[in-house]
Formats: structure tokens, C-alpha cells, sequence
């Protein structure tokens, strides 16, 4: 009997172990295969070798402003040369600035062929032969796809030179927009089921519609933001009631209306988790407020919120983090696969990461899969951000309420 | 009794949660300024009358009062009595200390801050903290979180918080249950002190604590349907010593309950 026990308890045990390291070695996967894509060796091909427009022993690095505005001169059409001084006059420059000028222009270093993080730590031997025989101009250098500059660089088509920073100013719009919704609505939400709502069919009704308004699959809050906020709205959503100038082709398809969808995506995530914070608040607190004389109000103002507010942002963290993830009802909805500028105001077409993400995936050119991977490890920085936010505010909380 | 010194008379108090018919039929008068114990066994209504004195049931769904209960001669169920401004003249301390997760000075100071005290908030904090005999030990340390404090000090500092509203009555629903004997005894103490200035109605389980403190002791007992009701009420002596009820006389005597 006793034999029998211990056994199962030590089945058990590895039954649940195995499961645990199942979800490790997955998420290891994961995480190896975004890091392998992310950076390796690539080999470029420069339009003009450096050699030959800079016509010096020196390195074209150390050359000075005059020169590099020669060779400016040199190679590219008047034209370009007078709006590049439009923009900003030349003397005004400094040496760093038309250097970049001189690479991305003349120089001009092209991406032909990249390798993963794997293949570039193992397969050296191999690069090598394929750079001596296909690109005997081409140069290896080992590259990070994640670089500065891909985070505050624009959408382009050239793998090597595009950026997220439409796409993640695009996030962060539309999540700010989801939570000024979302965040009021919801708590507010919360407090009125939890301490005015009396238990009736009605309200037993409404809670159960939140539950399930939970559930509902992403895609149909995409549909409802397509009718109302899209079609419906437009006039509001692409700020044509508010100003004549607005003059783009978006047509309601605007961050304003992907933001609100996303907002109404997290309210019932966002009720219920404020609705269990608000439960979890004792009820000795509550009496002791009351027996003081205060009013519901005043109960609810001064102690009810102060002690379920940690649960209730770390709950709001956690459905944000949903949001930002989110790409199906942001497809239906519209969002642009390519723009190449910031947003400007939130009546502006708009893109976000897992969309960016998912179009680069999509293209044809192995290089976009790289800059996929940089994005994915952006994305999964925001999320984690977030997460380790919500996880330090609630033991910060705890500690306090613990005295 | 002398009826011109009652403070609150109870009047034929029924207390209803749902169709169940906790209270039945409490007829009562608490005298001024003097400690009013309410005895009797477990789930005999003793907490539920204490509850409806405040208006504290209001806060439990679906309860139902009837009866009257006069004080400062209006009946407290009249619907234009605010229940609200009704429990800053009669306060209630709890079984379980719940101070308020804040500071020692802000658990004071809330509850007159809410009513709109405008006077000197320092002068307030010493005066209730000694009120409740606890000014000496934390006179240092009024900053600090008051979930700290031992259970018998959050307890007293419930009693501070409560007699800083200034109120007319302090109700007390088994404030000692949850302390050790030491703990106990300085509550009964103050509670002594305490029935100088405001008018105390105690619950209690523990019949030493009714007789050592009380000048006055009700009897509650269940009946047949589990309503409570009203066996014997009279002075804590007389109760004590000379029960003219056969089911007190079982009672405190141990043999029951």
C-alpha cells in the first residue's frame, strides 16, 4: 500500500516535470531560432569601392569635409547635389554627416547574401569560399540586424536600410489610445458591478456577457471596429468633422479607430481583473470605513481604490501587453503595410509591429526574415518590459499593504 | 431604570435576512453613559441587534428591518435619517482589529477629516491616542504603518479612531476575542474609562468579561425557528447573581451554551 503510493507520487512528479521542461525547451527553441535569424555574417557589394572615388592613400574615413564634398560633386547629378543643399546647406554640415552622405549615395554597399547566427559561428569555411567565388568585389562583415538605427529608421524597401519606427510609435499610439479608453471605462466599470450593482437578473446578465466578451475571438472586435469605427464614424475617425486640412487617403482606417477597437478589445479583460481586485479588498475595511461615518463614495475613493489599484494596473499591464500583440482585428480594420512616415497626428494611416512583422515575413527577399527577427526581439522586449512591470508593482504594492 | 437617562430604546426591533427571521421582537433601553453588555450563545441575534443600532446591516443584501429603534427621539429607520451621519454619533469597534493600511496619525485623523473637522489635527491624534491609552507607546512612531502595531494596540487604535469622530455611542461587537488576556484586560480597562464620556454597548461571548465590565447585561436566546429574542435584561449584578429566568440562570452557570 504504502509502495503503491510513493510510486505514484513519483510518477506524478515526472509527469509534471517533463511537462515543465516540455515548455522550456519550446520556448528555448523560440527564442534561438529569433536570435539565429537576428544576426550572422553578410556579404555587400558597394556600387563604387571606396578605392576608386577617393583618389588618396588615406582611408576614406579620414577624409576631410572638402574632399567628400568633391566627390559628392564628383559622382552624383547637379540636380540631387542642389537638393541635398536645400535641405540642409553643405557648410553647415558636419564631417560625420556628409560622410553617411557619401556611403548611402556613391558608396551605396548593398546586402547580397546573409547568413544565420549558426551557419556564420560553424560554416566560416564555407562563407568564405562562396565570397571568393560569386562576389570577388563583395565584403563579409559580421552583422547585427538590430541596430540603433534600425529602430529610428523609416520604412524602406531596402532590407539593410529600413526601420520599425512606424511601426513602433504606431504601437505605442495605439495603445495609448486603447488605454485612455479601456482604462476609465473598465475600473469604473468594475466599481460600479462590484459595490452599486444589486444582484438581479440583469446584472447577473451583464456579468456574464463581460465574461464572454472576453472570450470572443480577436478578428470579431476587428469586424465591429470595421463597421462602427471605420464605416460608421469616419467622418470622426478621419477628423474630417474637426479640420479641413486633413487631407490623407485614410478614409477612417486611421490610428484613432484601430485604438478604440483595440480599446474595446481589453475592456472586459480589463473589468474583470479591476472586478477581483475590488472583491479582494476586505470587507473589514470597507465596515471600518463605514462605521466612521463615510459615505459609499468616500469608502470607495479613499480605501477601496488605493488598495486594489496595484491589482488592478498589473491586470491592465497584462491586457495592454494583449493588445500590443494583437493583429487580426488591426488587418481587418486596415492597417497600411507600408508607410514610410511617422504618424503625425491620430487621424494618420498607421502600422504596427506585428503587422510590420508579419509583411516582412511575407516579402520574398531572405534579408526581410533577419530584419523580422530584429523586430520580433523588439516586440518581445515590450512585451517582457511590460510583464516585469506589472510583476514589480504588485510585489511593491504587496509590501506596503503588509506594513 | 429611569427612563429620561435612556439613550436608545429598542422597540419591538425584528431583523430579517431573506425570509429568515434573525431578531424577533427586541425590546430594549440603553442607559447613558453606561457599559450594556449583550450575552448570549452563538447565533442568537447579539451581533445582528448591535449591527441594526448603526444601521450597519444596510451594507448586508437583502436584510429587512422593522421595529423602531429612538434615538435622540426620532426612530433611526425613518427614511429621512441618513445612516451615514447616524454612525458618526454611533460608532462600532470590531471583532477582528481593522485598522486602515495607513499611518498611526492618518487612521486617526481620516475619519474627522471625512466629517469635516477643521481644528487641530496634532491636538486631535494625542487626545484620541490617550483617550485610548495608547499615546504612550507609540507617541514616537505616529508616522509609521499601523499594520505594525500588536493586535491590542491596532484594536486601541480602532477605539482612538472611532472616539476621534466623537461619537455618542460606541458600539463594540466582541472587541477582545481576537487578543490574548493582557491585550484584553487594558481594552476592558479603557472600556471603563471609556463609559465616562460615551455610552458603550458590548458584545461578548465570554460571560467574566459581561459580569467584570457591564453595568447592565441583556440576555438573548434563540427559539424554536433560530430567532433570537430577548430572555432577561436587567443589571449585570442582578443578572449575574440572582437570574430571575430559569434559561439565564442554565446560562451563565455553564450548564448550556
Amino acid at each position: 500500500m504504502d509502495k503503491l503510493r510513493k510510486r505514484k507520487n513519483v510518477i506524478s512528479r515526472i509527469i509534471f516535470q517533463t511537462a515543465t521542461i516540455a515548455g522550456i525547451f519550446a520556448l528555448s527553441i523560440l527564442l534561438f531560432s529569433i536570435i539565429n535569424e537576428a544576426f550572422g555574417y553578410v556579404i555587400f557589394v558597394n556600387e563604387n569601392s571606396p578605392a576608386d572615388i577617393y583618389d588618396s592613400d588615406k582611408n576614406l574615413n579620414d577624409a576631410d569635409e572638402d574632399e567628400l564634398i568633391a566627390i559628392l560633386e564628383q559622382n552624383l547629378s547637379k540636380g540631387l547635389i542642389r537638393r541635398f543643399n536645400f535641405e540642409k546647406p553643405f557648410a553647415e554640415r558636419d564631417v560625420k554627416n556628409i560622410l553617411e552622405l557619401v556611403m548611402v549615395e556613391v558608396v551605396n554597399p548593398e546586402i547580397v547574401k546573409a547568413w544565420s547566427l549558426t551557419s556564420s559561428i560553424f560554416g566560416r569555411k564555407k562563407i568564405l569560399d562562396t565570397l571568393a567565388q560569386d562576389y570577388p568585389t563583395g565584403n563579409l562583415e559580421f552583422r547585427s540586424w538590430l541596430t540603433l538605427k534600425f529602430l529610428f529608421a523609416p520604412q524602406s524597401s531596402i532590407p539593410e536600410k529600413t526601420g520599425i519606427i512606424t511601426a513602433l510609435s504606431g504601437s505605442l499610439l495605439l495603445l495609448l489610445i486603447a488605454i485612455i479608453l479601456a482604462f476609465p471605462l473598465g475600473v469604473g466599470t468594475a466599481i460600479y458591478m462590484e459595490e452599486y450593482a444589486k444582484q438581479n437578473r440583469l446584472n447577473s446578465l451583464i456579468q456574464l456577457n463581460i465574461y464572454n466578451l472576453a472570450g470572443i475571438p480577436s478578428i470579431i472586435y476587428g469586424m465591429l471596429g470595421l463597421a462602427v469605427f471605420v464605416r460608421f464614424l469616419e467622418p470622426i475617425t478621419s477628423g474630417q468633422i474637426f479640420t479641413t486640412t486633413v487631407n490623407n487617403t485614410a478614409n477612417g482606417r486611421t490610428i484613432l479607430s484601430a485604438g478604440l477597437t483595440l480599446g474595446l478589445l481589453i475592456l472586459p479583460i480589463i473589468i474583470i481583473n479591476a472586478q477581483e481586485a475590488i472583491r479582494a479588498v476586505p470587507k473589514s475595511l470597507k465596515f471600518s470605513s463605514y462605521g466612521l461615518g463615510a459615505t459609499k463614495w468616500q469608502t470607495i475613493w479613499h480605501h477601496i481604490i488605493p488598495y486594489s489599484m496595484d491589482r488592478i494596473l498589473t491586470g491592465s499591464i497584462l491586457a495592454v501587453s494583449r493588445a500590443l500583440g494583437e493583429t487580426a482585428p488591426l488587418i481587418v480594420i486596415g492597417a497600411s503595410t507600408f508607410v514610410a512616415q511617422k504618424p503625425n497626428s491620430i487621424f494618420s494611416k498607421f502600422t504596427a509591429l506585428p503587422i510590420q512583422i508579419y509583411q516582412w515575413t511575407a516579402r520574398p527577399q531572405p534579408e526581410f526574415r533577419k530584419v523580422a527577427a530584429a523586430a520580433i526581439i523588439v516586440l518581445l522586449v515590450l512585451l517582457l518590459t511590460l510583464n516585469a512591470g506589472a510583476v514589480l508593482l504588485r510585489n511593491h504594492h504587496n509590501q506596503k499593504k503588509k506594513g | 431604570m429611569e427612563v429620561n437617562n435612556n439613550i436608545l430604546n429598542l422597540k419591538d426591533l425584528n431583523v430579517y435576512y431573506g425570509d429568515f427571521r434573525a431578531v424577533k421582537d427586541i425590546n430594549l433601553d440603553i442607559p447613558k453613559n453606561k457599559i450594556t453588555a449583550l450575552i448570549g450563545p452563538s447565533g442568537c441575534g447579539k451581533s445582528t441587534v448591535l449591527r441594526s443600532i448603526n444601521r450597519m446591516n444596510d451594507l448586508v443584501d437583502d436584510t429587512r428591518t422593522e421595529g423602531e429603534i429612538i434615538f435622540q427621539n426620532r426612530n433611526i429607520y425613518n427614511p429621512e435619517v441618513d445612516a451615514v451621519s447616524l454612525r458618526k454619533q454611533i460608532g462600532m469597534v470590531f471583532q477582528k482589529p481593522n485598522p486602515f493600511p495607513k499611518s498611526i496619525s492618518e487612521n486617526i485623523t481620516w475619519g474627522a477629516k471625512i466629517n469635516g473637522f477643521k481644528g487641530d489635527m496634532e491636538q486631535l491624534v494625542e487626545e484620541s491616542l490617550k483617550g485610548a491609552a495608547l499615546w504612550d507607546e507609540v507617541k514616537d512612531k505616529l508616522d509609521e504603518n499601523a499594520l505594525r502595531l500588536s493586535g491590542g494596540q491596532q484594536q486601541r487604535l480602532c477605539i482612538a479612531r472611532t472616539i476621534a469622530v466623537k461619537p455618542e455611542i460606541i458600539l463594540m461587537d466582541e472587541p477582545a476575542s481576537a487578543l490574548d488576556p493582557i491585550a484584553t484586560l487594558k481594552i476592558e480597562d479603557l472600556m471603563k474609562t471609556l463609559s465616562k464620556d460615551f455610552t458603550i454597548i458590548i458584545v461578548t461571548h465570554n460571560m467574566q468579561q459581561a459580569s467584570r465590565i457591564s453595568d447592565y447585561t441583556a440576555f438573548l436566546m434563540t427559539d424554536e425557528n433560530r430567532s433570537g429574542h430577548l430572555v432577561e435584561y436587567n443589571e449585570t449584578r442582578t443578572i449575574f447573581i440572582n437570574p430571575k429566568n430559569k434559561k439565564t440562570e442554565d446560562y451563565i452557570s455553564g450548564r448550556f451554551g
